[in-house]
């Protein structure tokens, strides 16, 4: 394997600063990593060689031209498919979207390239993000790089693979109840969900609107900071996107916990925790508490009834959302139909698998009439509360500390029988999109048969600055 | 309370959903709604009352653009991906009946 | 006996707002154009498009609901309508359910006979307008152009008041009038900027309960709106009497064929499943902005109306007519500006704007001259430039090509000709061309002077300054 793509992404944008490598020579060795691994992990939807190169050119004369700098500047990067890029296809890992090419780029995208960060292609991930194992996916199923037989998690499990593998040196993901953190911590990666509105979701293509939010999947708590550095925007094409007072996250790099308050949630850590986990966890916090933080243990309320909370507000939103694939403007049209309410019935059962129609039959029932303020209304309340349960930790704590997922990856093909247990694996994640908090999901470690466990931690909204410090320190305990 | 959801229901939900299942996945459908909406029943365990249903987690206050034209002519974009078009305009199957 | 029956009628009614941007986004609202021309991902539900309101339309709703004595919610919401159309590409319309804008007016309406009335409107919501669907002649195809989707629309809803198409009328024109004085619309239904449709239903007079209603669409006149009231009506009363039942629907009504049709489909399930639209969020009016709102408030009718009988002392018959119109109090109040003549100015309104209006059948919203151009027409007969009958000919250009009196003119040659001598040379040869005439008048027949000025004015090409030729007559025919 070529030797660079060793590098974290920050030190891949020292060395192409330093005039030691450039941006073709860093996209050819991706390249060379793709081209030896794609067949057996199956990482990326749209990968285009000739065109990843084309654009990496492009990037480096700009560069030579003196008119493009950064800490990014000529870094290859991999966007997970339900980010709009213009001129390239954009499936969300769905039939109904397989012809789908954007007319403009998600903001994300945009700021990602003015910082000149080079595009390598689209990830895989579940179809329209509804899946925690890269296994709806229209695309073919994703594998765990770090054992084959796994998932790589989900819904960004492309993401988080590409990352894995050193198939990308960075990449997006979308996280809805978990969607980068869970695969994250799956593959063994660092991934961040920002507070709500902290990255613009324009040109994102919407699961749950109230809760996706875009954040990067990465090698290192660094590279997370300055990714989020460049990715974080107010824009006003957003209403949801929040002016936020900086858009400084690297400053928040620092080895220095001391006299950080960290909460325990006890509620996080009872049956249904695998045992290795459990441990890793603890053993990683200890590390924190070592360097000077304060640790203690509190009661999270309501955690049990965030898995129900979400799915509703999710899946009806999304029934919404998902409306406008209907075969009129783009997208996949049915080939046989009669008359108009046929074809959009053909057209959207084609074209949709089977997780997305369950969600959206979900979302369309509990909204119907008769139901809405039963299921709906009742949801946005409990919404309402769980809000206010972290709302009262954070007067209490910096961060709050967990698992990420109750287990490490599953084996492939072993979660998707049963949908409510697959949704019991996002206990831990959902709740920080219902609360609209940040959560950091880093490697603490791999169980005995190797497979990566991940610890989250959580912020209290805008203070990603605080899991930002405490991710770092940690890292740079254990290098 | 277990729920149980008709033929009629999995009728209904697929006319708004606009989807269109065979039988067998309407079995499955009918089993997968009545389980998710038993285990969504366990919201009513909570108190609710007088709780202000969350649709937005923060109040950024009002955000309104200006009343000024900024877009041109946007339809060659409208129009590059219609997966049926005639000139400038998409083509549906016709939406009345004569 | 044949039963007693009463109308009951609701209306909605959707204004299309005079924004120059959609709702949403920042395409124009200008009307026509190339199909699909006025679009951008945002209003054709592209993947990934989120839409940012459009403040103006908060201010023009708003300013709707003062004018018609609403309560405006400080804190209102934009819920989304799930439906699958076609001509609305979300498949949702971004509207109001839960907290509309607007809530409990009541607009005032006089019928004919002087009975006065206060119809109550239950709320006022913002909305967008979908696009348009062109249907094939020959294949089972329609085409479809969003660029009206997204157009900025307020929907007014009023409480079951009314009784009668003259009531439903009325209503419509105070709603129209008040709404183009606030300049929130131009309220044309020709064109669709406002669109009403009617609910009704019947009942025995006397009867406590309402019956069942229909709600009918596609209403695109005064006119229309009556015949549908009537057919409807009649339509309803004859199931009854027939022992049938009224069924709750929607109905389109066909202008040509003067009926109306079920738009009924099974596929249609009419659940909206409406809920707070997550990528807006909510509208807080706060006080400032409010006060702010209603300091700008146009003068309505009815104050204008003292202000003009004060200020220009123009006759109450006057003040009716011009005030009646938007567009004609806006001209009129333009032009006296220019000239300072107010009565000349209603003169010209009253007169000749309405003779060629009605001779082509237009609404006063279509004047497209200037007041300039009046205010320097006025000014050049004041001046005694041009004599009163090239002025009216004047007129019509100014009217139609809305061209400047003066340039127009002096191109045509048309100024008065109160050159002394050149008439005298004129009336002398229409005097020895026409001894017939001469020898009438001095015989006493008077008439014959009319004709003589007639043969003058016509010879110096309508230029001639009656009076001087009047007057030049009188001194040769005397003198002969
Ligand atoms: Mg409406
Ligand atoms: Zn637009």
């Amino acid at each position: 394997m070529n030797e660079l793509c060793n590098l974290t992404a920050v030190e891949l944008g020292k060395k192409i600063a330093a005039g030691e490598t450039d941006a073709v020579a860093a996209m050819q060795a991706v390249i060379e990593n793709i081209e030896a691994k794609e067949d057996e992990l199956n990482c990326y939807v749209t990968f285009d060689k000739e065109a990843a190169l084309k654009r990496a050119k492009e990037v480096k004369k700009l560069m030579d031209e003196g008119k493009l700098s950064g800490p990014l500047a000529g870094v290859p990067v991999a966007i997970k498919d339900n980010m709009c890029t213009k001129g390239m296809l954009t499936t969300c890992s769905s039939k109904i979207l397989s012809n789908f090419v954007p007319t403009y780029s998600s903001e994300a995208v945009i700021n990602l390239e003015k910082a000149g960060a080079v595009i390598i292609g689209k990830t895989n991930m579940d179809e329209f993000a509804m899946g925690s194992t890269t296994e709806t996916s229209a695309y073919g199923v994703t594998k765990n790089p770090r054992n084959t037989e796994h998932v790589p998690g989900g819904s960004s499990g492309g993401s988080a693979a590409a990352v894995a593998a050193d198939e990308c040196f960075f990449a997006l993901g979308s996280d809805t109840g978990g969607s980068i953190r869970q695969p994250a911590s799956y593959c063994g990666v660092v991934g961040l969900k920002p507070t709500y509105g902290t990255v613009s979701r324009y040109g994102l293509i919407a699961y749950g609107s109230s809760l996706d939010q875009i954040g990067p999947l990465c090698k290192d708590v660094t590279d997370c900071a300055t990714i989020m550095d460049i990715i974080a925007s107010y824009d006003p094409k957003d209403s949801t996107s929040i002016k936020r007072e900086k858009y400084d996250f690297t400053s928040a790099l620092k080895e220095d916990v001391k006299g950080m308050k960290i909460g325990i949630p006890r509620t996080y850590f009872k049956e249904g925790l695998d045992g290795e986990v459990k441990d890793a966890v603890l053993k990683a916090v200890d590390v924190l508490k070592q360097r000077g933080a304060i640790v203690s243990e509190f009661d999270l309320d309501l955690v049990d009834y965030a898995i129900p909370t979400y799915y509703t507000i999710a899946d009806a939103e999304a029934s919404s959302n998902l409306e406008r694939f209907d075969g009129v403007k783009y997208g996949y049209r049915a080939k046989e139909y009669d008359g108009l309410h046929n074809m959009y019935k053909k057209t959207r059962s084609e074209g949709f698998g089977p997780e997305v129609k369950r969600r959206i039959m979900l979302g369309s029932f509990v909204l119907s009439s008769g139901y809405y303020d039963a299921y709906y209304l009742k949801a946005l309340k409990v919404k309402a509360l769980i809000k206010k349960a972290f709302d009262d930790a954070f007067t209490k704590y910096d961060v709050i500390i967990g698992p990420v997922a109750p287990t490490t990856a599953p084996k492939l093909g072993a979660s998707l029988s049963d949908p409510i247990k697959m949704y019991l694996s996002d206990i831990y994640t959902i709740s920080l999109n219902l609360a609209g908090l940040p959560g950091l999901s880093i490697p603490v470690g791999k169980d005995k048969s190797g497979l990566p466990i991940g610890m989250q931690l959580i912020g209290d909204c805008f203070k990603e600055d605080n899991i930002i410090r405490a991710g770092y320190t940690y890292e740079q305990a254990v290098k | 309370m277990a729920n149980i959801i008709s033929d009629e229901t999995i009728e209904y939900v697929g006319i708004l959903a606009k989807l269109e299942l065979s039988s067998e996945e309407k079995e499955v459908a009918k089993k997968d709604l009545a389980d998710m909406l038993n285990y969504i029943d366990k919201l009513s365990e909570l108190d609710t009352t007088g709780v202000e249903p969350m649709s937005h987690v923060f109040s950024a206050g009002n955000v309104m653009r200006e009343d000024v034209v900024t877009n041109g002519d946007g339809s060659e974009d409208t129009l590059s991906n219609a997966p049926s078009r005639k000139d400038d305009t998409f083509i549906v199957p016709k939406t009345v009946e004569g | 006996m044949a039963k007693n029956y009463e109308t009951v009628i609701g209306l909605e009614v959707h204004v299309e707002l005079a924004t120059k941007t959609k709702i949403f986004c920042g395409c124009t609202t200008e009307f026509g154009g190339a199909p699909n021309t006025h679009t951008c991902p945002v209003c054709t539900g592209q993947p990934g498009s989120l839409p940012v309101l459009n403040k103006q339309v908060v201010e023009y709703a708003a300013a709707v609901g003062l004018a018609t004595n609403c309560t405006i919610t400080q804190d209102c919401k934009f819920d989304r309508k799930n439906y699958f159309y076609p001509d609305n590409p979300q498949n949702y319309q971004i509207s109001q359910l839960y907290l509309p804008i607007c809530r409990d007016g009541h607009v005032d309406i006089e019928l004919e006979d002087g009975t006065k009335k206060a119809v109550r409107i239950h709320e006022i919501h913002m909305e967008e307008d979908a696009g348009k669907l062109v249907h094939d002649d020959w294949e089972d195809v329609s085409y479809v152009d969003y660029n009206r989707s997204g157009v900025p629309l307020i929907e007014i809803v009023s409480e079951p008041d009314m009784r009668s198409a003259e009531e439903v009328i009325a209503y419509l024109e105070k709603l129209r009038l008040t709404i183009q004085y606030l300049g929130a619309s131009d309220c044309k239904l020709n064109e669709g900027s406002m669109r009403a449709d009617v609910n009704l239903s019947v009942r025995e007079v006397g009867a406590s309960e309402f019956g069942t209603r229909t709600e009918m669409k596609n209403l695109n006149s005064f006119r229309a709106i009556a015949r549908a009231i009537e057919n409807e009506r009649a339509r309803q009363i004859d199931i009854i009497e027939s022992g049938g039942k009224v069924v709750q629907e929607t109905r389109r009504w066909d202008d040509n064929k003067e009926y109306s049709y079920a738009m009924r489909s099974k596929e249609d399930a009419q659940d909206y499943r409406y809920f707070p639209d997550p990528d807006l969020v909510p509208v807080h009016i706060s006080d400032e902005w409010l006060e702010e709102i209603k300091s700008r408030q146009p003068e309505l009718k009815p104050e204008k109306m003292v202000r003009y009988k004060e200020e220009f002392g123009l006759p109450d018959y006057d003040i009716g007519i011009i005030t009646d119109h938007k567009k004609l109090a806006d001209i009129f109040e333009e032009t006296t500006a220019i000239c300072n003549n107010p009565k000349k100015v209603s003169n010209w309104l009253m007169g000749e704007t309405m003779r060629i209006m009605k001779e082509k059948n237009e609404d006063p919203e279509n004047i497209n001259f200037s007041p300039a151009n009046l205010a320097e027409l006025i000014e050049m007969v004041d001046k005694g430039e041009i004599n009163g009958k090239v002025a009216k000919e004047v007129f019509t250009h100014v009217y139609e090509d809305n061209i400047e009196p003066k340039k127009y003119v002096e191109e045509k040659g048309l100024k008065m000709d109160d050159n002394a001598d050149d008439l005298r040379k004129t009336v002398e040869e229409i005097v020895s061309a026409n001894p017939k005439s001469v020898e009438d008048f001095k015989s006493g027949k008077k008439q014959a002077m009319g004709f003589l000025v007639g043969q003058v004015m016509r010879a110096s090409g309508g230029k001639a300054n009656p009076q001087m030729v009047n007057q030049l007559l009188s001194e040769i025919l005397l003198n002969m």
